[in-house]
């Protein structure tokens, strides 16, 4: 199956080849175990070469650029590409030049998905009746990020208000997979993953509320992590489901993700619901190979969700997962199987949350304020077309379905009882998570599929969150790292690993994941569907 | 005597009092004087002006009779505005009257991404209003969503409090004036939740279009909801006015129900006397006076009765109505169909409130004594029901009083002088009894140089306004004037021997049988001593003398 993978032929015209050869701490000429040397933190490349005057952010702010004028037409990733990367990057070379004290982020090249504010930059969350709608300030993780130095390249394509899993209920574009053009990137960060596999950027903030960060994660071969809830403000993220969503990173390391996630992690007074839990200082966690010990990761015990690997996944995804586990048993965990009888409840319990959330936090998109406002003669008019005309299929639906569920009769049959599913999930993976240090399953029940496959059959779609949701509705951290690929596309389809820790205990899921990644032999998740440009 | 004297020497002592009952009585007007604020003078006037007829009124002895086989039943949803710096869950100010729009943020225009973060005043003053009113504290409560559209509700749902207010099960005591027939009444408090407010809608003259202002979007609200306990117009506005007042002693609230501060939605069914079960229930809204939601009940009473008398009892339907002022009467707003489904449920951007005994303890300890506990103290130290409820009434009025018996100043003493002339001044002068300049310290002296003789009630009075208006000492002001009652018989004796002796032909006449003349000597006495001379003392010589055969 390996041997399908090709090397990346066209990534080879592009710059990135330089900053792949570049030296780095993690890892640093390590790969006399592989013929593929493993994946090296862009964020840590990036810094290495600026500080030592090896390259300027403008230069690679250029590659950048370019690459994505390059790539762009096909993939679509980004609803905007902002216009000040080259004056944000000549301001940092400007620091440099006159010895000043650099971000962590400095130069980093970052999207940004659209459903989080971006001052004056417009973030419309993929929907019409936003369409053109530029905040007055930026969303606490965003500002974060630019007081550390980090370039906001542009935003990011995603489902509508962030409902969906394929990204193709955008209201503007359908991103493809770069691993295949003719695959989604899943959803709803599809944008978000997509532009880092395919290089547009180094790291990318997306936002989680079922699955969205981990899904298309493991459709496109990148890392990708869903803090706990409340350890990133939300402020400034447009709500979808407030006691669920979480804004997550976007990496093609796990060292760029924590490094990224690091970086807007902390207590924000804006968001009453975050965290006054000190962060800790992830970085150490990175180690470079050198450092490990023969059984880096001894005596960590890994509980394999039993659940997750039944009927209704994919042979190629199932076998892949268990290599994984393999693979951490050889890194010295203790592996054992854990059965969460509320599993399955997860799902319509997540649908009803979900959507009841939705319809209270999309009520206030009316086109009396902001956005589009059709014109209408009296007032119900106006709120009927204003929103008939601005949100789409996807989004009506579970507008409807929340509604419904939060209704006079109604509500102590769906929302109130899914409240009470929630509690049962909450309990098992504490008791889980009590015996084990971390629980692992896939990210999804299968690779990349077919733009199209799922778009007329909303509960197949739905089904493939299964993985994700729960954890969610735990308010759980968990990451989802590429571990292996299955056939299909031109060179094979990527497969995510999704572990998942306890609240607040991020650290742990970074060192297990690094160590993983660092060690994973004979995989290079770099996709080759750029062969197109030319 | 001093007391005898101090009457004398004002003879329109209890004239405005005396004006302003009449007044009620004959525009059947709630007590604006007794419940309206002292320093809202302004409106006072507008309010007590007189008012038309209640149909009530009108109509012969046929409705009076018709009435009195009904009961109505009335609760009343209180909203008040709570007089915190900022807003409930931004830091934008909570101004009233400032430019539309100009305070607002994207937290409470609604815009996308903004989230709510509570101001912890809204709960301190929700658990003061909470245990004034003698309710149980939620040690633990929540924030709940309560949807509709509407575009002056910018995030399309109203944050408030729905299964788990933060305070309920209480009641409140109070006093109905004794012009509207005295007693003591308990009323039920249902509950008493936190709520944000919504923007304004400003309707051009065209009807063409609407404008939003968003300034009030997001101040904080305290709703009250009473049990419906109240059975008559008098007895709804004077729990309204107790509300007031509890807010306005509390410091919750400035109470100002033409600001909208305080705004009553009046909830009232009718019923046969001996039915256990309610009537079709109407609500009022648009009550912005004390005496509108008199009035409004008592119309709503007897259009109601008239409507069961008449056999169309099933004309009377659950409906909001609207009181109209000009045309004193109420009319439909728009009839409910069925009751409206708000989708509540539990607020996810706000944590749950919870409370510690200790927080609670500590706010309890800095309550001031409310308005019930200061009736009952000024009643039991012996002051009628009529002067207890004026000095209660106003919180500031009361802080003054207590200061100036804290003092030692008498007791009946310090409330006829502060009920009479300062309250007359404050009047005229259109002040709050803040501004005066004349301080509770200077006004018990005041009272104690009557007593003890030192100057004579004339004089008092006379110094009284000059201390009101640019304050200084009664000692001070005795000296710099001279101002010190002649108390000595000897010198009042030689001033009535010089002032009979002056005026034969007026002896003569009074000697002669024309008594009354004695009032004139007393007063060319008085003038001679400057009025310094004691009454009394005065009085006593002068009829020795006149009497005395020579």
């Amino acid at each position: 199956m390996l041997s399908t993978l090709q090397p990346p032929r066209s990534l080879s015209l592009l710059p990135l080849r330089r900053l792949r050869n570049s030296k780095t701490i993690v890892s640093a000429a390590s790969s006399t175990t592989s013929v593929i040397s493993p994946p090296q933190s862009q964020i840590l490349t990036t810094r290495r070469s600026l500080l030592s005057g090896e390259t300027t952010a403008v230069e690679i702010a250029k590659s950048y650029l370019s690459r994505i004028r390059l790539t762009e037409p096909q993939l679509k990733c980004f609803l905007h590409v902002s216009e000040n990367v080259l004056k944000d990057a000549q301001e940092i070379d400007q620091r440099i030049a006159k010895g000043e004290e650099l971000g962590p982020l400095a130069g980093v090249l970052i999207g940004v998905k659209d459903n989080i504010c971006t001052q004056g930059m417009p973030s419309t969350a993929a929907s019409r009746i936003l369409e053109h709608y530029r905040p007055p300030f930026d969303a606490t993780a965003v500002k974060k990020i630019k007081e550390l130095g980090g370039i906001v390249v542009g935003k990011t394509n995603m489902d509508e208000f962030g409902m969906g899993s394929t990204t193709e209920a955008s209201a503007f574009q359908v991103t493809a997979n770069p691993w295949d053009l003719s695959r989604v990137p899943g959803g709803s960060s599809g944008g978000s993953a997509a532009a880092v596999a395919a290089r547009q950027c180094m790291v990318s903030l997306g936002s989680d509320t079922g699955g969205s960060v981990r899904q298309p994660a493991s459709f496109c071969g990148v890392v990708g992590f869903k803090p706990t809830y409340g350890r990133v403000s939300r402020f400034g993220l447009m709500a979808y489901a407030s006691s669920l969503d979480v804004i997550g990173c976007f990496g093609s390391t796990v060292a760029d993700a924590g490094m990224l996630l690091h970086a807007i992690s902390g207590y924000d007074r804006f968001d009453s619901t975050s965290s006054k839990q000190d962060v800790p200082e992830f970085q150490s966690q990175f180690l470079s190979m050198d450092h490990f010990e023969s059984k880096p990761l001894n005596g960590v015990k890994v509980g394999i969700i039993r659940e997750t690997l039944e009927d209704g996944v994919d042979s190629g995804v199932r076998s892949a997962t268990q290599e994984a586990a393999s693979h951490l048993e050889a890194l010295g965990c203790v592996l054992t199987e854990v059965s969460l009888p509320s599993f399955s409840l997860g799902l319509p319990a997540y649908y009803v949350i979900a959507s009841s959330e939705s319809s209270s936090n999309l009520s206030r998109y009316d086109g009396v304020r902001y956005g589009n406002q059709v014109m209408a003669e009296e007032l119900n008019k106006l709120y009927e077309c204003s929103r008939g005309e601005g949100f789409g299929g996807e989004v009506k639906m579970r507008i409807l379905m929340g509604t419904y569920a939060l209704s006079a009769g109604y509500y102590d049959a769906y929302y109130k009882r899914a409240q009470q599913v929630r509690t049962l999930i909450r309990k098992d993976f504490k008791a889980a998570l009590e015996q084990n240090d971390i629980l692992i399953s896939p990210a999804a029940p299968s690779a990349a599929y077919k733009i199209g496959e799922k778009k007329d059959d909303p509960l197949a779609m739905y089904a493939g969150d299964i993985m994700t949701v729960n954890v969610n509705l735990a308010g759980l951290p968990a990451m989802v790292l590429p571990c292996g690929l299955v056939e299909g596309g031109p060179s094979g389809l990527p497969v995510g690993l999704q572990m998942i820790g306890a609240a607040f205990d991020e650290e742990k899921l970074l060192k297990v994941g690094h160590i993983f990644e660092q060690t994973l032999k004979g995989s290079s998740f770099v996709p080759p569907s750029l062969a197109n440009v030319p | 005597m001093s007391t005898t004297l101090f009457r004398t020497f004002q003879p329109n002592q209890f004239s405005l009092l005396g004006t302003s009952l009449l007044r009620r009585r004959r525009s059947n007007n709630f007590s604006v004087r007794s419940c309206g604020s002292q320093t809202t003078t302004t409106h006072e006037a507008k309010q007590s002006s007189p008012t038309r007829v209640a149909p009530k009124n009108h109509k012969s002895n046929k409705l009076d009779e018709i009435l009195r086989d009904y009961e109505a039943v009335i609760g009343i949803e209180t909203h008040v505005q709570l007089s915190t710096l900022t807003k409930a869950f931004c830091s934008c100010s909570n101004n009233y009257g400032s430019y539309p729009n100009t305070s607002i943020c994207p937290v409470c225009m609604g815009l996308p991404g903004a989230l709510p973060v509570l101001n912890s005043k809204v709960v301190e003053f929700g658990v003061r209003l909470g245990l004034a009113l003698n309710c149980d504290l939620s040690l633990k409560s929540k924030f709940d969503r309560k949807q509709y559209f509407y575009p002056d509700l910018p995030k399309g749902y109203q944050i408030s409090q729905f299964d788990i207010p933060i305070a309920s099960g209480g009641y409140v005591d109070l006093d109905i004036p004794l012009e509207f027939g005295g007693g003591h009444r308990r009323f039920g408090i249902t509950r008493v939740h936190m709520e944000e407010d919504a923007g304004k809608l400003l309707h051009s003259d065209t009807g063409d279009y609407s404008q939003v202002d968003l300034n009030r979007a997001g101040v904080p609200l305290l709703e009250i909801v009473s049990e419906p306990d109240m059975r008559s117009g008098i007895e709804a506005a004077e729990y309204a006015c107790e509300m007031q007042r509890i807010a306005r002693y509390l410091g919750v609230s400035n109470g100002n129900m033409q600001e909208g501060s305080l705004r009553c939605d009046v909830n009232i069914s009718i019923r046969p006397i001996g039915q256990a079960e309610f009537g079709t229930k109407v609500e009022i809204k648009n009550l912005n006076a004390f005496s509108a939601i008199s009035r409004a009940i008592d119309f709503e009473i007897s259009r109601q009765a008239l409507l069961y008398n008449q056999g169309k009892a099933d004309q009377i339907v659950t409906e909001t109505r609207l009181w109209e002022e000009g045309a004193q009467k109420t009319v439909t707003m728009r009839k409910k169909e069925g009751l409206a489904d708000y989708r509540y449920f539990p607020e996810p951007d706000l944590p749950e409130v919870i409370l510690t005994k200790e927080y609670v303890d500590s706010i309890r300890a800095s309550l001031p004594e409310l308005p019930e506990a200061k009736r009952r103290r000024y009643e039991a130290m012996g002051l009628g029901m009529q002067d207890v409820l004026f000095l209660a009434n106003d919180v500031s009025v009361a802080e003054y009083f207590d200061a100036v018996i804290g003092k030692g100043a008498e007791v009946k003493l310090a409330a006829n002088w502060i009920m009479s002339d300062i309250a007359a001044y404050l009047k005229n002068e259109k002040l709050s009894i803040n501004d005066i300049k004349l301080t509770p310290h200077e006004l018990a002296e005041l009272i104690a140089a009557i007593k003890d003789g030192t100057i004579s009630g004339k004089i008092g009075k006379e110094i009284l306004f000059e201390l009101l208006a640019k304050g200084g000492t009664v000692k001070g002001m005795i000296k710099a004037k001279d101002l010190v009652q002649i108390t000595d018989p000897v010198e009042i004796e030689k001033m009535v021997i010089q002032v009979v002796s002056e005026n034969p032909k007026q002896l003569e006449q009074y000697r002669s049988g024309k008594t009354k003349l004695q009032g004139y000597f007393a007063g060319q006495i008085m003038k001679m001593s400057k009025g310094k001379a004691n009454p009394g003392l005065l009085n006593k010589i002068l009829l020795e003398k006149l009497n005395a055969k020579d």
